[in-house]
């Protein structure tokens, strides 16, 4: 069938099988970003923007995305490069296959509350699976942004 | 793995109604348990097109299409008034928002799992159910029905607030529950339901009388060590059933308490 639909920012149209996944769908149009973890819909590695919002690809039929604006990473590289380093920073990650989601998640909450709790970060952040870490670094991470970004506007005033 | 030979967008409720009348049609919802089944699927009926994904007050109440999300659930004003905000504490803890974003109300409602958070809160703040096919009904009745060939459309909810609340154990954070308490209280009269037992959502009301006095710690405590007693639970992976009788007598308790607004 044919799949219609807008890809970070391009329209394309596509064959695709009725069962063929979004995540499948992406990654054949070279959204590598976009990772399978878990198949069970639990680890947020699959995270794009279905019509802005944080949806997991693995759990949409590319049919349903049809009609529909699909943003992956690929796509939101100037808006992930503000926050990013500070993640690195931490040393957060070390195999870095969760990241993408992560990051994903992250403008999907900092869009929504761009200033956020370290409460609301975890909460936001819940249903993104990370097997090296603890979490604290990307906490830290996301801390260090928001506070450097807060010394950057108070300078600004 | 899941083999869909045939994908359709529904344009009416009365299409959707009619493909579905065949045993190989299946109606998508946010499909995050469908695709991990294993079968062919003849006909895939979306209804993503039907707008039933909004939240609405009317005259006979707060109508829920079945395609709004359960982060659409969450997060609106009027239903988190309306019920104290225990559908945001229902479905809050349900793996991550991204999961929320697909998961409609309507699938979860309708798969009737043992596990629904979202049944256990819904049986307690006294909702209905519209299909289309049979009609308006109580959702306790729709429960214990098996399942069918018809369309769920819409959740409703009495326009009258209720004071409510829900809580559950779960082993790790975002987990499937191994308990789930929901306690609803409108003029007095309380609704209490108990899921992930792990059997479905069982609904009890105060027939002992025991709540006549009001909800306090010490009443709240003897209506939970009642209805641990009365309930059946099981034993799985997540929990045995001594286990999840003991966790009845805490979280009804903490429910009943939570809803009627005191320190549990």
């Amino acid at each position: 069938m044919e799949i219609k639909l807008i890809l970070n920012g391009r329209p394309i149209v596509r064959e695709a099988e009725p069962d063929t996944l979004l995540i499948d769908f992406v990654r054949a149009q070279g959204c590598l970003s976009v990772k399978r973890g878990c198949e069970t819909s639990n680890c947020g590695l699959c995270t794009v923007m279905l019509d802005g919002k944080p949806v997991l690809s693995c759990g949409v039929l590319a049919a349903r995305a049809s009609g529909h604006r699909v943003d992956t990473l690929e796509g939101l590289q100037a808006e992930a490069e503000d926050f990013v380093a500070f993640i690195a920073d931490q040393g957060a990650e070390q195999c870095g296959f969760c990241n993408p989601g992560f990051v994903m998640n992250t403008i999907a909450l900092l869009r929504e509350n761009p200033d956020p709790t370290d409460e609301e970060i975890k909460a936001f952040l819940v249903g993104n699976l990370c097997r090296c870490s603890g979490y604290e670094g990307q906490l830290r991470g996301i801390r260090a942004y928001l506070d450097a970004k807060k010394a950057r506007e108070k300078e600004a005033q | 793995m899941l083999k869909i030979n045939q994908y359709v967008r529904a344009q009416s409720l009365d299409e959707a109604y009619a493909l579905c009348q065949k045993k190989s049609s299946v109606v998508l919802g946010g499909m995050m348990w469908l695709k991990m089944e294993d079968r062919p699927v003849g006909t895939a009926i979306d209804l993503c097109d039907l707008g039933l994904d909004r939240i609405e007050e009317k005259e006979d109440g707060w109508h829920i299409g079945a395609m709004v999300t359960l982060r659409q659930l969450e997060q609106h004003p009027g239903l988190g008034t309306l019920t104290g905000g225990a559908l945001a504490q229902a479905v809050g803890p349900i793996v991550g928002g991204q999961f929320r974003n697909l998961a409609p109300v309507g699938g979860s409602i309708w798969g009737r799992f043992g596990f629904s958070a979202l049944l256990t809160v819904f049986l307690a703040l006294g909702a209905e159910v519209v299909l289309h096919g049979a009609g308006r009904m109580p959702l306790e009745t729709f429960a214990a029905q098996p399942y069918g060939r018809d369309i769920l459309t819409e959740i409703l909810l009495p326009k009258q607030p209720v004071k409510a609340a829900c809580c559950s154990m779960r082993n790790t954070a975002t987990d499937f529950p191994v308990l789930v308490a929901a306690a609803g209280i409108r003029d007095g009269q309380v609704r209490c339901a108990v899921g992930a037992r792990p059997a479905k959502a069982a609904l009890l009301t105060d027939e002992q009388g025991l709540l006549a006095g009001g909800v306090t710690p010490e009443s709240a405590q003897a209506f939970a060590d009642w209805a641990a007693e009365k309930l059946s639970f099981d034993s799985n992976i997540r929990g045995s059933a001594d286990y999840r009788r003991t966790l009845c007598r805490v979280l009804v308790r903490r429910a009943l308490l939570a809803a009627q607004g005191e320190e549990a």
